[in-house]
């Protein structure tokens, strides 16, 4: 019971402060619960086959492979990889923190990582599309290719800091018995 | 919509191949998916939690009255910090954008907003935690901020 409590402390802290913002600011609490349902409708259809995909991939997808295409000798190809994974127009970003967990486990660069989540939040293809449409082309132009240098830079700096050490040495623990039959077999 | 149908095609492809080829992998995939999802879960509900509460307390009229109020290096840094807080899909926030931007506010200031906006995500740091750490989160995000401002700070002197 206590390790339930212990758990969703977090989201038991959030639905007290919703229950107190019901008693301060009514039509608030209203607002943000309508923001609440409707981002939790969609995150409940995206979420489970999210983690089917990523399953797959654990199962089938071997470790040396992700290394090649994305570790941290893949180079500029890795680059372009991570950038064009990013702007695809795919979900939102929480659908590619579990993604990025997983090829992070399975060898890719900590430099690319960052870079393929940053594009994913930043460089989206079909955001620039609206971003173009009310800030203009030169605007999202510039806008664009300083992200990337930004993203290029701060994925080197991550990379020189915690890339000395392996990904499951920082990466939170995971208690999953396949992925430690996974490891036991790699090594 | 477009997403929705897209991921889980996706699926649908996948799975049939991985079914085809061994049904002990893909139950294993199965299993993989299913601890993850749980593990997850707090979370996730965590995270949709206090998007409803950002979103319903910062409505793109508190956001443009608090931006378009000041002047100067304030409205840049408070555009800054509401953009790194809230998550606004791109087709509120940039409408949004546009709109200050005519009625006077600064490139530097909408810069801001929109960088932070996309490269920090304070909202979805307990998710962010969770999956990646606190190191890699921290760092992601504590550089991220900086980048936007430094991005910011050009974007203003060029155009």
């Amino acid at each position: 019971m206590m390790g339930i409590i212990k758990r969703f402390k977090m989201p038991i802290i959030i639905g007290l402060i919703f229950a107190a913002l019901y008693i301060i600011e009514p039509t608030m609490a209203e607002k943000s619960t309508d923001v609440t349902r409707n981002y939790f409708k969609e995150m409940a259809l995206i979420m489970p086959p999210v983690f089917l995909l990523m399953g797959l991939m654990e199962v089938w997808v071997p470790k040396d492979q992700i290394q090649n295409w994305l570790g941290s000798d893949s180079g500029i190809r890795g680059g372009l990889i991570s950038l064009l994974l990013g702007t695809l127009p795919t979900g939102p970003l929480y659908v590619a923190f579990p993604m990025t967990a997983t090829l992070l486990r399975k060898g890719a660069s900590i430099g690319n990582m960052v870079l393929f989540l940053g594009s994913w939040a930043a460089l989206k293809i079909p955001q620039l599309m609206v971003e173009i449409k009310f800030l203009g082309i030169p605007f999202t132009g510039l806008r664009f290719v300083l992200t990337l240098t930004g993203l290029v830079i701060m994925g080197f700096i991550m990379d020189a800091s915690l890339g000395r050490s392996s990904a499951e040495d920082w990466l939170p623990k995971d208690k999953d018995e396949v992925m430690k039959k996974d490891k036991a077999e790699s090594h | 919509m477009g997403t929705i149908i897209m991921i889980y095609g996706l699926l649908a492809i996948f799975l049939l191949i991985s079914l085809i080829k061994s049904k002990e992998k893909t139950k294993k995939a199965f299993k993989v998916a299913g601890k993850g999802l749980l593990k997850s879960a707090p979370s996730l509900l965590a995270v949709l939690g206090i998007v409803g509460l950002t979103l319903g307390i910062l409505t793109p009229e508190t956001i443009s009255n608090m931006v378009g109020a000041e002047a100067g290096f304030t409205a840049t840094i408070i555009a800054a910090v509401l953009g790194a807080i809230t998550l606004i899909p791109s087709l509120v926030a940039f409408p949004l954008a546009g709109s200050l931007l005519r009625s006077g506010a600064t490139v530097t200031t909408i810069s801001a907003f929109i960088t932070t906006l996309v490269m920090v995500g304070i909202v979805t740091a307990p998710m962010e935690i969770k999956t990646l750490g606190k190191k890699f989160t921290l760092m992601r995000n504590g550089l991220g901020f900086l980048f936007a401002l430094l991005i910011a700070g050009i974007m203003g002197m060029i155009l």
